[in-house]
């Protein structure tokens, strides 16, 4: 798992302007014209892409970023003319190799796809046929292009898995998807995508469904296959950082349209519009990498994370905090282990292994890992969602694992969960005003009068209007959603929030924004936060501690910074060097 | 899939057994007793008795569920009391009809069913498949045996293309092997026997098979409509796979899922769903002789009627089950 260093290689080095020569300069592969796309809707039609130009030249790569929402997907399917059934292309030209794809019948469209234009999709678990084996996909892919024969497409398949750095390769593609990893099953995406050599790769958010470390990895192997096929590469991404490591030339979308394009560089340096402004500010990954050698740089002053300058300036620094020390702290876990009783006939599963750690009052504690690494477990614990199988937590000198009845309920009113999926985890039958007056309720709070009251007071903390009181979770934006759940789990006046994976759904835009409400509210109450997540760029922006676990066990836990700066154990180095564009050098 | 297939039949033992317990217990708390239901209301004491000395329904409860269980197992039902021949018997003559008519209704249900329910929502919002949606809710809501009465004035009476009732017409002469009429038809050489066999399963097994069939519409249409928004069908057009590929090993194929469990479902249901449609159409089956067990207290009849039921409904879900996992490989390895 070694990180390629892009600088390496001079050939999709960013830093390297692709201007500077113009007679190097290779002919355009694909050109997109002032195309516009529309989606028919219930209220009429909904224009999705106004006049998007770009040109993505042979052998190069081009990123395109922006939110969900921007029209970035939509303007790369329509590129391979899969758009949504209810969308279409209402004007404008595309050019792939000197031929305009707008309007071509789909049998024609059928032979560039797949064959002349590859595409690497999203969410590795949805995108392979469950019914039929892996080898299958990469064989179908082959024969309907004629590059393979039945005499041959078995081995043919077996060399596309391999090159994707699939493992045992002729083993593999007699599987099927459901045996496969994550991970695995974007190798087995990219062999179908590059099976063909196409002159075109898109690919659409092809890692934002992965864990960081495997990110890299896949990146890694996209760059390598695309580079010895020379293969052109049309990467689709939410992540700035990311976009300006993979591609030499960036275009930003805002609202289905280009707001800025240009080389990485001299967007992520130099950002014209006021959009990639502040995107470029609030995207953790660049922000963390600033602050990252700041930290290091023997000239910089010592303050760092919270207290750092720039992108994370509104949050107040760690220094202002009460001290923690002298406090007894509010949560104490020790030796917490958790065993899932194998169904009949497989291996018991320790999800959670003698984890120990503290939460101080008014500080917020961060678990950070990746899936199956026992950080949700162990926030389901402290929640009460989960009995232990061993260890002690104790709450307030309270022990928790003991806990019935009345002293449940009084424990369950202190500790108040943020769940990651802010579509899922709001009773989509309640109105806002219900959702928060639920748990006051419930616990008898007040008068009816006096709730309301509450309710009200409570939107304001999370700065939302008192409009929303009578609308639906579904009428909300994810941001907006967050934020009620933010203000749910304040209904109570707890003292801990449990935070699992809150912005993990949310655009960089609104991260950022909830991220701040967060620390607002953490000085303003004295909160304490446990916070779940897989980002380490996130969690650089919040807490104060890290633990970082992997494979059910603590294998560092410090001081925030200590473990930014001076990482011990490898496997948090892996993790730091896995973010997206650590290694650009901006605002340096 | 043999473990499999033996766990599931294993799991029949309890289910046969508490079903046994069950219908013992009923049998004994008729009303009267079974010694009335054997003799009728107006059967004199005397009479009662000497049946429950005959019968041993006089003996302690648990004597007498150990003689029960052991006829049950030798496969002894005992005999009706209407035609006073051995239940197996009975049913052995019958059974085929009902499984010819079931088995008509049933390519009848799927065979047009699927296809529909693709059609439907490959045309989403457009005529076809709101006149697919409306047909259907209208084969669910409208009652069997109203059903059968339409198919039969219109098709056998008004415009006699088929026949109106019964099995087979009187005047051939045709031999019966197995009881399956049409089959026995193809076995013996009597060509004309088994098509005049098979004309007249057409409307009964048309209007057996519309409830099933509306049923199937619907799912089907939802399994598509809902399998052909998946990403992976996205992939396999960018993969420049063509529509016939991408219908059947990608469309269809995990489309069908859904459908199976309904058709599995359907089937069990058919058989109770036959005792109307034979009643209609006179049609000499299982149905018709349970309905004269139902009104006669028959319940010889009834009690392996019950117990016959759920064996097939049992082995109609192992069977769907085990398509299931020939179909979905996610399913093989639990």
């Amino acid at each position: 798992m070694t990180a390629q260093n892009p600088a390496q290689n001079p050939a999709r080095d960013p830093a390297r302007d692709p201007v500077a020569d113009p007679t190097a300069e290779p002919a355009p592969l694909l050109e997109v014209r002032d195309l516009a796309v529309a989606f028919s809707t219930m209220s009429g039609p909904v224009q999705a892409v106004h006049e998007a130009s770009l040109t993505l030249r042979a052998g190069r790569a081009l990123a395109i970023v922006g939110e969900s929402g921007s029209g970035k997907s939509t303007t790369a399917m329509s590129v391979i003319g899969l758009l949504p059934g209810n969308g279409r292309v209402t004007g404008g030209s595309v050019r792939f190799a000197g031929q305009e794809l707008v309007g071509l019948d789909e049998q024609r469209m059928r032979r560039i796809r797949g064959r002349q234009i590859g595409l690497v999709p999203q969410d590795p678990m949805s995108n392979l046929n469950p019914v039929t084996t892996v080898g299958q996909q990469v064989a179908e892919t082959l024969l309907v292009h004629g590059m393979a024969t039945r005499q041959d497409v078995h081995e043919k398949v077996v060399a596309a898995l391999a090159a994707a750095g699939l493992p045992e390769p002729a083993r593999r593609a007699k599987q099927y998807p459901h045996e496969f990893s994550g991970g695995m099953r974007q190798r087995a995406l990219i062999a179908i995508g590059l099976a063909c050599r196409p002159r075109l790769l898109i690919a659409d958010e092809p890692t934002s469904a992965l864990d960081v470390t495997v990110q890299r990895t896949i990146l890694d192997q996209i760059e390598r296959m695309t580079e010895e096929i020379g293969t052109s590469v049309l990467l689709i991404t939410h992540d700035l950082g990311l976009a300006a490591e993979r591609a030499q030339d960036i275009v930003v979308m805002h609202r289905g349209r280009i707001v800025e394009a240009g080389p990485s560089a001299q967007v992520l340096e130099d950002p014209q519009h006021d959009y990639t402004r502040r995107l470029v500010q609030a995207a953790p990954s660049v922000a963390a990498a600033r602050v990252a050698r700041q930290a290091a740089s023997p000239g910089a002053t010592a303050v760092a994370g919270r207290g750092a300058p720039g992108p994370a300036g509104p949050v107040p620094a760690a220094a202002e905090k009460p001290a923690a020390p002298e406090a007894p702290p509010l949560v104490v876990i020790e030796g917490l282990t958790k065993v899932f009783k194998g169904r009949l006939g497989q291996a018991d599963f320790t999800a959670v292994k003698d984890v120990s750690l503290t939460v101080p009052r008014g500080r917020t504690v961060a678990i950070v890992g990746e899936s199956g690494s026992g950080k949700t477990t162990t926030a389901r614990m402290l929640l009460k969602l989960y009995e232990p199988t061993e260890g002690s937590i104790r709450f307030d000198g309270q022990d928790v694992v003991g806990l019935r009845g009345r002293e449940l309920a009084a424990f369950r009113q202190r500790v108040q969960p943020i769940f990651q999926d802010p579509y899922s985890s709001l009773n989509p039958m309640f109105t806002i005003g219900r959702i928060l007056e639920e748990p006051l309720s419930t616990y008898r709070r007040g008068t009816r009068k006096e709730r309301q009251e509450r309710v009200k007071w409570l939107l304001e903390e999370v700065a939302l209007p008192p409009s929303m009181l009578n609308r639906y979770p579904n009428e909300l934006s994810g941001g907006q959603r967050q934020r009620v759940a933010i203000a749910r789990a304040l209904a109570l006046q707890p003292e801990l929030i449990v935070c699992d994976e809150p912005v993990s759904a949310l655009d960089v835009l609104v991260q950022k924004q909830i991220l701040d409400l967060l620390g607002r509210l953490q000085d303003e109450f004295g909160l304490s936060y446990l916070f779940i997540s897989h980002d380490l760029a996130v969690v650089r922006l919040i807490s104060d501690e890290v633990c970082v676990m992997k494979d059910g066990e603590v294998v560092e836990a410090a001081e925030s910074e200590e473990v930014f700066t001076n990482p011990r154990h490898p496997y948090t180095r892996q993790l730091l060097a896995s973010i997206p564009g650590n290694e650009l050098r901006v605002g340096a | 899939m043999l473990r499999v297939t033996g766990k599931r039949l294993a799991l029949l033992i309890p289910t046969l057994f508490g079903l046994s317990v069950l219908l013992f217990a009923w049998v004994r708390a008729l009303p009267g007793g079974p010694a009335t239901a054997l003799l009728g209301d107006k059967a004199t004491p005397d009479a009662v008795a000497r049946i429950n000395e005959v019968y041993g329904f006089d003996r302690p409860l648990l004597e007498q569920y150990f003689v029960y269980m052991g006829r049950l197992l030798r496969g002894d039902f005992g005999a009706s009391i209407v035609t006073g021949r051995p239940v197996v018997e009975e049913f052995l003559t019958r059974f085929p009809a009902t499984l010819e008519l079931a088995l008509v209704a049933l390519v009848f249900a799927v065979g047009v069913g699927v296809p529909l329910g693709y059609v439907a929502a490959r045309h989403r919002g457009r005529t076809l498949d709101h006149s697919s949606v409306v047909l259907s809710l209208l084969g669910i809501t409208v009652p069997v045996f109203f059903l059968a009465f339409i198919l039969k004035w219109l098709f056998a009476i008004r415009v006699p293309l088929f026949p109106a009732d019964g099995r087979q017409d009187p005047r051939i002469d045709a031999t019966h092997y197995t009881n399956f009429f049409v089959l026995d038809g193809l076995l013996t050489g009597e060509w004309d026997a088994a098509w005049d066999a098979f004309l007249h399963l057409i409307l009964p097994g048309l209007a057996l098979g519309t409830i099933p069939l509306a049923i199937i519409v619907r799912i089907t249409r939802a399994s598509v409509l809902e399998v052909q928004s998946a990403d992976y069908v996205r992939t396999a057009r960018a993969k420049g796979l063509t529509r016939r590929l991408i219908r059947g090993r990608y469309i269809m194929r995990n489309a069908m899922l859904p459908v199976v469990t309904t058709i599995g479902l359907q089937t069990g249901l058919l058989i109770s769903g036959a005792v109307l449609t034979e009643t209609v159409f006179a049609f000499n089956g299982i149905g018709r002789f349970l309905r004269d067990a139902i009104f006669n207290l028959d319940y010889p009849v009834l009690q392996g009627f019950i117990i016959f039921i759920a064996l097939a409904y049992s082995l109609i879900n192992l069977l769907v089950d085990l398509s299931y996992s020939l179909i979905d490989p996610r399913v093989r390895v639990q």
